[in-house]
């Protein structure tokens, strides 16, 4: 296939032409403009040319049964009479009369001899003339058998019909002519108008395919189609970035993050290791501490795969319809525990069902990285208030503790994984908490911000909320 | 017990093998499922536990599936790297009991080996569970000991029957977790240790002889002897 394939990659201008969608679309069109001018050729043939072939073809009827009732009732005689009478009377030659016997010979008429019989026994003729002025002419005739042998025939000239018809043909012709002259001409236009809107598209696709992925198709104002498929190439771009970024960040995370406590289970069983000590408490104590911190690495491991999977909306799957409220006592139910246990008080207040759609495990999870923080942040003796409120469309849950807040600053970088605000480098956790709050409240299409829980300046606590709409769209 | 154990890496293999060995179960050990199928087909045990991807063309899924289909009943506890949730609802939709991600710790393998071998049989229903001097009633939904009523929360007395089903049985914390609060979540703290040590308070109060321990590394145990 060397050779198609050379065709493909320089193809001649008229190449390009004929495999654009563009002149396809066109030549459909043409051949759908050309049906239409047919049909309505047809119409007019029949109207024009037909009609007047059918009047000619009743007049000469009406005047054949005339003349065949004249020689009914006055015989022979009459009828020559009549026939003479109409020749006389008809000054620009168009009628065509001629009576013979049984014999053939000519009784009366200014025909010279009748056309050869036809088969298919029609007593229809179309029969071609010679005028004295010697013009050709067209006829048509029709033969009637009288009674006693003799033939009557009576014609019309119709040569001005005919050159009517042919005038319509012509322009018919050139009608047709110029309709594909105008199809190819749209063609060659549609062509170049679907080239040029589809340019910026292909070109930032292009740049894409090289390995840019920042570039996006531009928009022009006229919200068509060609925006339309623009702005879900948009959407689809963001997207794949989206997505990109989401695996940079878990290979980041795996990468620099994750060192730190492999390094710290390394050392400290090499340490036992190389120290020689014959202690087995001592060594059973470093192995002890190697396990905790693999499972504190399986943990955080963990974390930030279901990130990583939630971000990517893969755990839609697991959603179903669940109240809230019933989530929502569970957690306080769990975390209360661990409020009262450090000298702490949980508040809590919320109606009586909040029906939801979503995954009630990460919903709980939520919960208890939001109150495990409270609890974790907060003196002894102060309060945690865990909250929800019904809105029409959507849950609003608020999370407030009179901790030592959350600057403006941090407040920005909250939910970048392994952030941890230097407030909280003394307190144990991984930093992966609230990225996982806000994976999951984003996977539930819902939105995540902080505000100060409303104490005072030097405390001022922070309030964590979110709402959910009550059908994960 | 008698334990059919398919799992293709020989490391964990080994290791498994050995841990359960050492715990007095009695344990075959296949590596492809092709091999466990036809194992867990032909013999009787007490338990399966899968890997999810094995070799040898019958993955565990498709290893439950026709088991199941055989009219074989036998509990299955499923040991997976696939950590996923989807996973884990496809490995218990199949006919899996229990599903534990690798990597996992001991302790918390062997709990779950122990608890379901000894699930109580479902046609016997009790009414009254007892452990020493405590005993639970099921009915009336109280708590005793000693003769004396302990006041109990709705949550405690859950918490407190899993404990008492598995007397003499180490309860871990994720399992209390799924079977108490049935959620499948990363609790980050000692939430369970918090309800255990009231429920334990509250047990306690007033007698010298303690009956729900902590074991060490694993989770927790009530029993009646010390």
């Amino acid at each position: 296939m060397p050779h198609t394939r050379r065709r493909q990659q320089h193809p001649g201008p008229l190449w390009r032409l004929l495999s654009s969608a563009g002149f396809r679309f066109a030549v459909l069109f043409a051949a759908m403009f050309l049906m239409a001018g047919l049909a309505f050729a047809a119409v007019l043939w029949w109207g024009t040319a037909g009609t007047l072939e059918r009047q000619t073809d009743a007049a000469i009827r009406a005047d054949a049964h005339a003349l065949s009732d004249r020689w009914r009732d006055a015989g022979q005689p009459g009828l020559v009479g009549a026939i003479e009478e109409r020749l006389a009377v008809d000054v620009e030659g168009q009628t065509l009369y001629r009576l013979q016997d049984a014999a053939g010979n000519r009784i009366t008429g200014n025909l010279a001899a009748l056309p050869p019989a036809r088969p298919g026994n029609s007593d229809w003729y179309s029969l071609t003339l010679q005028h004295e002025d010697g013009q050709p002419g067209e006829g048509r005739l029709l033969v009637l058998d009288l009674s006693d042998g003799s033939k009557l025939a009576v014609g019309r000239e119709v040569g001005e019909k005919q050159r009517l018809r042919a005038l319509l043909t012509d322009g018919l012709y050139w009608a047709a002519g110029a309709a594909l002259a105008f199809a190819l001409i749209g063609a060659w236009l549609m062509r170049r108008a679907l080239e040029r809107r589809l340019a910026p598209a292909s070109a930032t696709a292009a740049l894409i395919a090289g390995g840019d992925l920042s570039p996006r198709v531009p928009l022009s104002l006229h919200d068509d189609e060609f925006d339309r498929l623009g702005a879900s190439m948009n959407t689809m771009l963001d997207r794949i970035a989206q997505l990109m970024d989401g695996v940079r960040g878990v290979s980041d995370a795996i990468a620099h993050d994750l060192r730190t406590p492999i390094a710290r289970a390394r050392n400290g069983l090499e340490e036992a290791l190389l120290s020689g000590s014959d202690d087995p408490a001592e060594l059973r104590g470093a192995i002890d501490r190697g396990i905790a911190d693999l499972d504190n690495i399986t943990r955080v491991f963990q974390a930030v795969l279901r990130i990583a999977e939630m971000e990517a909306g893969a755990r839609r799957a697991a959603f179903a319809p669940f109240d809230l409220a019933q989530v929502l006592a569970d957690a306080a139910e769990l975390y209360g525990a661990s409020a009262e246990a450090r000298g702490q008080t949980l508040d809590t207040a919320w109606p009586e069902a909040l029906p939801l759609t979503g995954d009630r495990d990460l919903l709980l999870q939520v919960l208890a990285n939001l109150l495990d923080n409270a609890v974790k942040f907060s003196p002894p003796g102060s309060t945690i208030s865990l909250t929800a409120v019904q809105e029409p469309d959507a849950v609003v849950v608020r999370v407030a503790d009179e901790g030592p807040g959350l600057s403006v600053q941090d407040r920005a970088r909250v939910g970048e994984r392994f952030f941890r605000a230097d407030t909280a480098r003394t307190t144990p956790g991984s930093g992966l908490g609230l990225s996982l709050v806000r994976a999951v409240v984003q996977l539930h299409g819902g939105t995540l911000w902080f505000a100060d829980a409303g104490g005072p300046p030097d405390r001022p606590g922070l309030a964590v909320l979110f709402r959910l709409p009550a059908s994960a769209a | 017990m008698r334990i059919l154990l398919v799992e293709d890496d020989a490391e964990v293999g080994r290791f498994v093998k050995k841990g359960l060995q050492e715990a007095g179960h009695n344990v075959e050990h296949a590596t492809s499922g092709r091999d466990g199928l036809f194992m867990a087909a032909g013999e009787s045990f007490d338990l399966l536990v899968l890997d999810r991807m094995l070799p040898g063309g019958v993955d565990g899924v498709r290893l439950v599936e026709t088991l199941r289909g055989q009219g074989n009943h036998t509990p299955v506890l499923f040991l997976s790297a696939l950590a996923g949730v989807d996973e884990r609802v496809k490995g218990l939709k199949a006919g899996g009991d229990d599903y534990l991600v690798k990597p996992f710790a001991f302790a918390e393998l062997l709990a779950r080996v122990e608890a379901l071998g000894r699930r109580p049989a479902v046609d016997t229903p009790a009414t009254r569970l007892k452990v020493a001097d405590l005993e639970l009633d099921l009915l009336s939904r109280t708590v005793t000991r000693g003769g004396k009523k302990i006041d109990i929360q709705p949550r405690e007395f859950r918490l407190l029957e899993h404990l008492m089903r598995h007397a003499g049985q180490v309860v871990t914390r994720t399992m209390l977790l799924e079977k108490v609060w049935d959620y499948h979540f990363d609790p980050q703290t000692n939430v369970i240790d918090v309800h255990v040590s009231r429920l334990r308070q509250k047990l306690d109060k007033g007698f010298d002889k303690p009956l729900i321990h902590t074991v060490r590394n694993a989770g927790y145990m009530i029993r009646g002897e010390p």
